[in-house]
């Protein structure tokens, strides 16, 4: 695949934008017209040639762009990057686990070569190239998570197995939707997950970790989150939220096709052969509705989601004031008609 | 006793003597000097010599902690006027305790916050822990923007005690840090700011 | 639905180690290395022998920087449901067999300072692994290892060569015992302690752990609980109304999966729950032999671990 890496902005004057392709491609999680809270759970798979799922880290156009905004909010906040001390054979996993992935599904872009110990990896579209020995941290300009996260789009945490729990112990949070890193590095899952709402007393976490612990190498797993964003924003994080929650009451009618978006997480899970940990990505993907909209069975079926959502769920995500404004765009999209059952994306 | 609200949220289960431990840390305040009284009745006889109490007496509020506990002849007893001094000497008795330690803590949820952060430190699991919560609801809160700590939090929303934004007090809570979480309460429509409430007295 | 993945590997080489003890390596048939595994990791392996299928856990015990080879110890075990019987008599060098993917039910804490591991016999295993990552990065910890003599000892001569300081072994023929007391009661704080060996061993350590004020959190154990044999009994499945005979040398999981049912499953030990499955109905007295269920849920009756529990003869109804 020929990628041309855009140059854009996720800030400031927000130039992103989505190609044909990636409009196509992007991962719409709706498989109904109604939503509701499940496992949803499904094996990461190689999926079709082009799609989200052909490899286990996607790597698209936005990719250096991505990159650019990421060591911007880095500069601003190291606390956006956490280990816990005991992490850093699992560090040296994802380290593995990335570069391996990255340069057998991408050789275009990424190259590796190993000689037992002695790694030499070159990124091209990044312009980086290190010799370094695996399992030497001063043989590399960041510690491994670090140095390999500042070149694969999306956050990522490292969850520490122990006392029938998962333990988020490390990882990198610049793209999230609004949960802070630096206050929930060291929680449990059950911890970590608290603010959810409805979902706890589904027992949706509890099925949900039980799985997890038994998660096998070999074996990852794959799941899809929602949620929205005003303008093409990555750092929608609550470390800035003082900066960023006023673009919320900036939606009219008449922007919410260019302003209004909709993100999409794809979170996969790896099971880490060296420390056992488990590894949880979480790679966002935006459209603006006016890009949404170009297919008419994802406008009429997010409408009726819209329309469908709880009022806690809708308030969890943040959705308040510009609930209202959305469904009533989208309304004119929606013909009535049934939409096919399933995911409308390949 | 504090009601469980989400999952982060601590709850903490009560005193109990473990008499199994080769040496107990005790460490208390004013309030929490009670919960420890009412346990320490119901102990075997070489419990309390082995075990180290540790006092933050605090502002005097005219209870006679420090002399209840005085009677009770503890194997040693200690006095702080401040948590961060109680602390400091936490620290160092930590760093020399071996295990067969068991560690009891009563008082104000900062107080519990602190004493689990410093064990953590020192590799103790925290479920090992054994927890009550006395007295006032006061919390310390961290601002989620600026990450300075705001003490004896009564009101939602506060002001940060840093940074000046007024914070949405959650009941989201980190054991790492010791604090529940704040995060601006007028980010969207700045001064729309509702009034503030006695929320944890 | 299982969630474990077969490898096929070669035996390479073989040796008896000790009275009823047989050292196994494996390599893989496409000369690809093996995963890195964490140590206290086993893998499950399949053995077949006509329509006979047999699924046994075995703790890697070589080093995880070995990626050409795994190595697993065998002890014989009398009376048994055939498989350690069918390792020790059938399998020779150059034989082929199935391994699932490294599973670990049994690692080291990383947030603990300092490890003491307390080996019995084949316990030793999974202790030998972590040693050898633990020399490699330099982690505090202390190995005491009790056998009932040279003969009985595995590995005795390999450990001694270690050269490693820390590792002691205390033989019982010449009236050693470990002094566990004595070990636990100077640790620092942070201090894990794990214990693996028959289960007399583990609950004398548990309950001296305990005697010392060591909290619970920082004990860990394994224990290769093989399903014990019983009356034979029938299992029926409620979805499909198939019937299946259990029989005495065999595990409701080991029944299931020979009549080609997947039952889910994870440790085959009675440990981590994966198997349990939801009774429907019970005609005759549930024997629950798994350390998962609380004592509530196995007087309750409304779930079963199938990998280890039986019935003392009668019908299971199971939410298959």
């Amino acid at each position: 695949m020929n990628t041309i890496f855009k140059d854009e902005t996720f800030r400031e004057d927000f130039t992103f934008s989505n190609s044909p392709q990636a409009i196509k491609r992007f991962p719409f999680p709706f498989w109904e017209d109604k939503y509701r809270y499940s496992v949803n759970i499904e094996p990461h798979v190689a999926g079709p040639k082009g799609s989200v799922y052909e490899f286990p880290f996607d790597i698209d156009e936005h990719y250096v762009s991505d990159m650019r905004d990421r060591a911007l909010v880095l500069k601003e906040d190291p606390l956006r990057i956490q280990a816990l001390p005991h992490m850093m054979l699992a560090q040296w996993d994802l380290l593995e686990l990335i570069m391996t992935s990255l340069a057998r599904d991408y050789p275009q872009h990424f190259t590796l070569k190993r000689d037992g110990d002695d790694w030499h990896w070159i990124n091209r579209p990044l312009n980086i190239e290190n010799r370094f020995r695996f399992g030497d941290p001063s043989t590399l300009p960041y510690e491994p998570m670090e140095y390999i996260t500042r070149q694969c789009q999306g956050d990522f945490t490292i969850l520490d197995q122990r006392q029938n729990n998962l333990w988020m112990d490390a990882g990198i949070a610049t793209s999230q939707a609004d949960w802070s890193l630096d206050f929930d590095i060291g929680m449990n899952f059950m911890e970590w997950h608290a603010p959810v709402p409805l979902a706890h007393e589904a027992g949706v976490f509890d099925r949900a970790l039980k799985f997890l612990l038994a998660l096998q190498f070999g074996k990852p797993v794959r799941r899809l989150n929602w949620t929205m964003t005003i303008n093409p924003r990555l750092d929608t994080s609550p470390e800035n939220y003082h900066k960023w929650g006023a673009d919320r009451v900036t939606v009219t009618p008449e922007n919410v096709g260019d302003k209004v978006h909709l993100r999409v997480e794809l979170q996969a899970l790896w099971r880490l052969p060296r420390s056992n940990a488990v590894l949880f990505s979480i790679r966002a993907y935006l459209i603006k509705m006016n890009e949404l909209v170009a297919d008419l069975d994802k406008a009429r079926r997010f409408h009726r989601i819209l329309q469908s959502l709880p009022p806690e769920l809708a308030a969890y995500k943040g959705l308040t004031r510009y609930h209202e404004p959305t469904r009533d765009w989208l309304k004119k999209y929606d013909d009535g008609e049934p939409t096919p059952v399933g995911f409308l994306f390949q | 006793m504090i009601q469980p609200s989400i999952k982060s949220r601590p709850v903490y289960p009560g005193l109990k003597a473990d008499r199994f431990a080769k040496s107990n840390i005790v460490i208390l305040d004013t309030d929490g000097s009670d919960a420890f009284l009412d346990m320490a009745r119901s102990v075997a006889g070489d419990f309390l010599h082995k075990t180290t109490v540790l006092l933050v007496k605090g502002p005097s509020n005219g209870r006679d902690a420090a002399e209840r506990l005085n009677a009770l002849n503890p194997g040693n007893l200690w006095f702080f006027p401040t948590l961060e001094t109680m602390i400091a000497r936490l620290d160092g008795v930590l760093s020399i305790s071996r295990m067969g330690t068991r560690i009891y803590v009563a008082g104000s949820e900062p107080l519990i916050g602190s004493v689990i952060k410093t064990a953590l430190h020192h590799g103790v699991v925290h479920d090992s822990i054994i927890a009550e919560h006395r007295g006032s609801l006061r919390r310390r809160v961290q601002c989620v923007h600026c990450k300075g700590c705001t003490e004896n939090v009564t009101t939602n929303p506060v002001r940060c005690a840093h940074c000046g934004l007024t914070l949405l007090v959650r009941d989201h809570y980190s054991r790492r840090l010791g604090a529940f979480q704040g995060v601006c309460i007028d980010a969207e429509v700045p001064g729309e700011i509702p009034e503030a409430k006695v929320e944890f007295s | 639905m299982t969630t474990t993945t077969s490898r096929r590997v070669r035996v390479d080489a073989l040796e008896r180690v000790a009275n009823n003890i047989k050292r196994f390596e494996f390599v893989p048939i496409d000369g690809q290395p093996l995963p890195f595994f964490s140590p206290g990791s086993h893998v499950i392996v399949t053995m077949r022998e006509g329509d006979r299928i047999w699924r046994n856990p075995y703790s890697l015990m070589g080093s995880p920087y070995d990626t050409d080879r795994y190595q697993i110890s065998v002890l014989r075990v009398e009376d048994s449901r055939g498989g350690s019987s069918f390792m020790h008599e059938s399998v020779e060098a150059g034989a082929m067999l199935e391994i699932s993917e490294p599973v670990n039910l049994f690692p080291v804490v990383r947030t603990g300072h300092k490890h003491i591991l307390i080996a019995g016999g084949i316990g030793i295993t999974p202790f030998m692994a972590m040693v050898a990552q633990f020399k490699r990065d330099n982690t505090a910890f202390e190995l005491h290892y009790a056998v009932r003599s040279a003969d009985e000892g595995a590995y005795l001569d390999r450990l001694r060569a270690a050269d490693i300081p820390g590792i002691h072994i205390y033989r019982s023929d010449r009236e050693q015992r470990i002094p566990l007391a004595t070990i636990i009661e100077n640790q620092r704080l942070g201090t894990h302690l794990y214990v693996c060996g028959p289960q007399r061993m583990i609950d004398w350590t548990l309950q001296t752990a305990r005697e010392e004020g060591w909290p619970d959190e920082n004990v860990h154990y394994e224990h290769f609980n093989a399903p014990p044999p019983g009356k034979s009994f029938l299992v029926k499945l409620a979805k499909s109304g198939r019937e299946i005979r259990v029989g005495e040398h065999q595990s409701i999981l080991e029944a299931l999966e020979q009549a080609g049912v997947d039952a889910p499953y994870l440790c085959r030990g009675g440990a981590c729950g994966q198997c349990v499955t939801a009774i429907v109905d019970a005609h005759g007295k549930i024997l629950h032999n798994d350390h998962y269920l609380t004592d509530e849920e196995k007087c309750r009756g409304e779930r079963i671990a199938t990998c280890v529990s039986r019935m003392d003869g009668g019908l299971l109804t199971l939410d298959l």
